[in-house]
């Protein structure tokens, strides 16, 4: 994929998201405040957001793609079509993708944020506009990934480059590791309480021992909910994890992409630190992600629906997490548990290795891989009354189908468990494995 | 009056008011006109029905969080919103909203502002003037090239006009 240079200089006091974008912007160093004209390295949008949006203003504009060999789009929303309307965006976007000899389209093979490192098309350093504002998930292999509307992004495929005001960076730093059953959207959850959801035009960068420790798929949940918090970015530093991790995924990296760290004296706003080992599963009730405590504060609330999806909570380890606390049960009488993996890759490695039949023996149902109930466009929305608990990353209100239902975000331990007792539920209850797990 | 200053009641919410609220998500394949109808029903039901050409959008703080989705600000503009006027606003809002014709107003004392109020708000000065209360606020200016796009109608609206003009010089 596209080429991250080593840094130039280095200048002392940098954030990581101040080193992204001066090589963005062609700068050898930018400070909070200012407003940067960045190329763009990789451009990715979905069947909602992209070609059925710019197709009537390229058209009219008499505009091509810029470079199709850095576009990315992935029909994820409106998959698989369920009705006319559905259809017809599905093929306009295969339209569009052969017409303009987009570089990578994925048609139905998932989530555009797990299609992205999946195809190892990310390479720390880059600077990737997403038409999706979960587009910052891709921090987790330390490039500058931040989400814009339609028209932005239109005026990125058009020309290649945008502008952005540098942002101040708020520094969490991750002690200690998880206790049993505990997760990085606990983490996450936790963060949206504490920081609150209004942080916009500010970088997230998360770092210290408890993120060295953490796969790559628990890191990207850190970086896809920097969206909750408001973040432009949710920025976490390669290591050797992220390069092993692009190299099995057919991605290209090197040693010399380790150089894109924050300096140890950069100037943050505000740090913040969070011992992992202190950390209790969380849940956010009704109807925000910040509006979330310990699971001991609320369990017992009685669900109907309990949902494993999206692209913040349906990677294949958080199947892994439903699974341990899954195996051996069933769910309770009269709930639905509905999974919708991340992306078809995932559902074949769940299959191969077991965990899709523990799923299913417990009572599962599995849906199509994409944003779904989600994004309220999938099977699986609510009824007016109705209580979920979901592995999502929102809770709005009427975000899941009908405004009067009501949404819990929880972990995938949390969703399982609560899918065995009905009611939301502490997954240290009824984890399988606790007997052995010390 | 400067020219630039537009008149009209204000409607206002609180914190937080996200894009599902905006534009629903289970509507989104809904025409953009039909779509606007349902703009903030699930918290208050009226709003399409009542608000008019010119009325402006008053809210707390963090307006416009969620999703990418342009609709969220499509759907204010083609109810005739003026403006947004909220302490802080989304960053992917706030561009989308510029983006596509809708003044975005930073005011920090936005909360001054009652349901009903008559307001005269000129994005250019910064400068809202509560006609109710003879109270004068600041809002951070939209310098006048940035506004010249909005009123156009947004960036792409903009572009075709320019490109009109080229072609008739």
């Amino acid at each position: 994929m596209a080429e991250a240079t080593k840094p130039q200089k280095v200048f002392s006091g940098q954030t990581l998201a101040q080193k992204l974008l001066a090589r963005a912007s062609g700068r050898d160093d930018v400070a909070p405040g200012d407003i940067v004209i960045v190329n763009v390295d990789l451009a990715m949008a979905h069947d909602s957001s992209g070609p059925r949006r710019w197709k009537p203003h390229l058209d009219a504009l008499g505009a091509t793609l810029w470079d199709p060999s850095r576009v990315v789009i992935v029909s994820d929303h409106y998959v698989p079509a369920v009705d006319g309307e559905s259809a017809a965006i599905l093929k306009l976007t295969r339209a569009f993708a052969k017409e303009q000899n987009v570089g990578h389209f994925f048609d139905m093979e998932g989530i555009c944020h797990a299609i992205l490192p999946q195809k190892g098309l990310l390479r720390p350093g880059i600077f990737v506009a997403g038409g999706d504002s979960h587009t910052p998930h891709a921090g987790a292999f330390g490039c500058y990934a931040a989400g814009f509307g339609a028209t932005d992004m239109l005026g990125i495929v058009v020309t290649g480059k945008t502008w952005t005001i540098v942002p101040e960076t708020i520094r969490v730093e991750l002690t200690g590791s998880f206790k049993h059953h505990v997760s990085a959207k606990d983490v996450m959850l936790l963060l949206c309480r504490e920081l609150g959801m209004d942080n916009a035009f500010k970088a997230i960068e998360y770092g210290g021992p408890g993120v060295a420790g953490m796969s790559m798929e628990e890191r990207m949940v850190l970086s896809n909910m920097a969206a909750e918090l408001g973040g432009e970015v949710g920025l976490i530093a390669a290591d050797r994890v992220t390069l092993d991790h692009i190299r099995a995924h057919g991605g290209e990296t090197s040693e010399v992409d380790l150089a894109w760290q924050p300096d140890p004296d950069a100037n943050y706003e505000r740090i913040v630190t969070i011992n992992l080992s202190d950390l209790e599963p969380q849940i956010a009730a009704p109807h925000s992600p910040a509006n979330s405590f310990p699971i001991s504060h609320a369990a017992g609330v009685p669900i109907d629906q309990a949902y494993i999806g999206a692209c913040v909570g349906a990677k294949l380890e958080d199947l892994h997490m439903a699974a341990q606390i899954l195996k051996g049960q069933r769910i309770a009488q009269g709930v639905r548990l509905l999974v919708a993996p991340a992306s078809s890759q995932v559902t074949a490695d769940a299959a191969a290795d077991g965990t899709l039949s523990i799923l299913l023996a417990a009572g599962a149902t599995l849906l199509p891989s994409g944003c779904g109930a989600c994004a309220g466009m999938g099977a699986g929305l609510l009824a007016a009354g109705e209580t979920c608990i979901s592995t999502t990353n929102r809770n709005f209100k009427g975000r899941m189908g009908h405004s009067e239902a009501l949404v819990y975000l929880g972990s995938p331990y949390t969703v399982a468990a609560s899918a065995i007792a009905g009611c939301l539920s502490d997954p240290r209850l009824h984890a399988a494995d606790l007997a052995g797990a010390a | 009056m400067t020219g630039t200053a537009q008149i009209g009641r204000a409607f206002v919410f609180g914190d937080n008011i996200d894009t599902d609220l905006l534009a629903p998500g289970h509507l989104m394949k809904l025409s953009a006109e039909d779509l606007a109808q349902h703009c903030l029903e699930a918290i208050a039901p009226d709003f399409a029905k009542s608000v008019q050409p010119g009325d402006f959008v008053v809210a707390g703080k963090n307006f416009g969080l969620g999703s990418s989705r342009e609709q969220a600000a499509v759907s204010l503009r083609l109810l005739g919103v003026g403006g947004v006027i909220a302490p802080s606003f989304a960053r992917i809002f706030y561009r989308n909203a510029l983006n596509l014709g809708l003044p975005a107003l930073f005011c920090e004392r936005a909360d001054k502002i009652v349901q009903g109020d008559l307001l005269m708000v000129d994005p250019v000065l910064g400068k809202i003037t509560n006609k109710t209360r003879g109270e004068t606020l600041v809002c951070k200016p939209i310098p006048d090239h940035l506004m010249a796009m909005v009123r156009a109608g947004g960036l792409i609206a903009h572009l075709k006009t320019n490109a009109a003009h080229r072609d008739r010089a």
